[in-house]
Parts: C-alpha cells; structure tokens; sequence
C-alpha cells in the first residue's frame, strides 16, 4: 500500500516548526501533500520553505492570543476550512524543586499549556462546522511518568495529556479526533540542552538501546493525522523506543 | 437580509426560538441556550457575520442584548 499522500489536500496548522519535532512534523506533512501553515517564532528559520508553494510560514509567539486568531482569520479567508492542528511549540526548563521561579511557571505553563488550550478552542471552530478535524498534542513521557528535576516541565505535559483525554471525549461527537504524541527521549536541541552525561545515563533507559529521531515523532504525528487512524481518539501514544522513566 | 434580521435568525436557528422571545433571551433562560447551544450560536454568528469572536465575548455573550452590542462595540456589526 502505498502512502505517499496521505494527507493530499488537508490544510494544517503545526506550531514550533523552526527546529526538531516540529520541523519533521512540518516536512513529513509537506511530502504527503499538505498545506501546512507553519508557525515559527524565529523570523527567517524558514526560509529555506520560501520555495515550497504549500509551506506557508507565519513568524508569531503562540502565547500572543491576538496573532493566535489572525492565524486562524488568515486560514479562514485563504483556505476556509482546517483539518488538522498540531500543538508542538513547547518549552523546557529544568530546575529542581524549591529554586522553580514563579516568571518560570508563568511562562513555561503560558507556552505548553495555556497557548494549546488558545489553540485548540480556535481549531474547533473550524473543526465543529466542518464535522471534521484531527488535533495532536505534544506531550512528553515525562507528562505520563514524571521526572526528577522536572516537575515543572512535566506537570505541563500531564496537563497535556489530560486535557486530550477531555477534548476527544468532548468533541468525538462532532467527529474530530484529539490524541497526543508521548516523545521518549527524541535527539533534538532541546534534548541535547541537557549535557551529554545526562544523555549517557537516558541511553542505558532505554531498551531499544538508542535515541530516538524527529522523524519517528513525525511518522506517528501522519499516521494521526491521516484517516489511517479514523478510529483513534483520545490516546496518548508513547514514541519512546521502550523508555524506562 | 439585515444585520438585525441575521442576528435574529442565528437565535431563531440555535435556539428554535420565535421572534417575540429574542428580546428577553438570556443564557440558560431556556432549555436550548445552555452551553452545548450556546456554542451553537457562537458559530452560527461566526459564520452569518464573517467573524472569529474572542473567547472572553463568548463567555460574555450572555444575553441577546448583550450580544448585539459586543457585535457592534468590538466587530463592527452595525445594527
């Protein structure tokens, strides 16, 4: 069976594309046949798209709620319709508890949870009328297991991952599907911000025995975003490579 | 067709209201406005008037009066 478009004609929406997960997301969904609007906070990390027709770059902090709805406004005038929503832009600071700074939670809960709640609550305007539309969160398997260091960090993805659960059991009705990606420790930036002895020590959790790649994330974000899944709904998917948390 | 008169129709839509009601409709008045209708009206008054309401006037929307000058005040809807 061949799945090379599997996406032909859909427009999407995918958040934190300048690098990492976000960025596979974004390439993934553009070879099978995608209009992606890509969202990117650093002006110009997607320039090399510039040639790419179904790339649509749009430069904006998710936390800024007026360029979250001239987002969608945009979408509406120029495709009038979205089918899927991909809630990646994401944060992580580590610090253990007691030196967590209150600027510290404000932001990264603004970021990974507030601004995907923003998001979802847009998306399903669309998603409503339609009676249609696929929504991926990105939480983390810190979200489902915790992690010393990172209570802050993974009290936002638990949020994520409850606040899936309650939006597929909302809007199910309405046809729209809402399901989360649980990334395992995934060779990215954001990964390697930890130190390389720490990654040492993450390898020996994992039983497949090595880090996983933007791409394995992107891989499962298709198959959650194609009708492949049609039936899926309200699940948290571990990409993990067999990780021991 | 109005703007008043697409205003009125998203109400009698939503809620299967009849227009001698529309005036005196508040949010959970009736057994069809409550928040799964409520919704229903947000979108059908996205959709008649070209909008994308913000969810503080969604959740401020609690009253066909209210609502006409949350149009007019912050969408340029003009009555």
């Amino acid at each position: 069976m061949s799945n090379s478009k599997l996406l032909d004609g859909k427009i999407a929406l995918v958040s934190g594309c300048n690098r990492g997960i976000g960025r596979a997301i974004l390439h993934t969904f553009l070879e099978n046949g995608a209009i992606v609007y890509a969202i990117a906070r650093t002006h110009g990390s997607l320039n090399d798209f510039e040639s790419c027709p179904n790339c649509k770059p749009t430069y904006m902090d998710v936390t800024d709620s007026s360029a979250v709805k001239s987002i969608f406004m945009r979408i509406k005038k120029e495709q009038g319709r979205l089918d899927v929503l991909v809630n990646n832009a994401g944060m992580m600071k580590d610090a253990l508890i007691g030196m967590i700074s209150k600027e510290q939670i404000e932001q990264t809960y603004s970021v990974n949870v507030f601004a995907v709640i923003e998001m979802i609550q847009y998306a399903s305007k669309f998603f409503k009328r339609q009676q249609s539309g696929v929504i991926i969160n990105l939480a983390s398997i810190m979200g489902v297991n915790g992690n010393p260091g990172q209570l802050l960090y993974s009290s936002t993805k638990g949020a994520i991952v409850t606040l899936t659960k309650s939006a597929a059991k909302e809007l199910a009705p309405y046809k729209i599907r809402v399901n989360a990606i649980a990334p395992g420790a995934i060779d990215t930036d954001m990964l390697r911000s930890i130190g390389e002895d720490n990654v040492s020590k993450l390898l020996k959790n994992i039983y497949s025995g090595k880090l996983g790649v933007a791409e394995d994330v992107a891989k499962t974000a298709l198959f959650l975003a194609s009708d492949l899944s049609e039936y899926v709904t309200g699940q948290i998917i571990g990409v993990d490579g067999g990780m021991i948390v | 067709m109005t703007n008043q008169e697409k205003y009125d129709q998203c109400f009698i839509d939503s809620f299967n209201a009849h227009e001698d009601q529309l005036k005196g409709l508040e949010y959970q008045s009736s057994p069809l406005w409550d928040s799964m209708g409520h919704m229903q009206l947000i979108s059908a008054l996205e959709e008649q008037f070209d909008i994308m309401m913000e969810t503080d006037d969604i959740v401020d929307l609690s009253s066909y009066k209210r609502g006409m000058s949350i149009l007019a005040e912050k969408y340029d809807v003009q009555f």
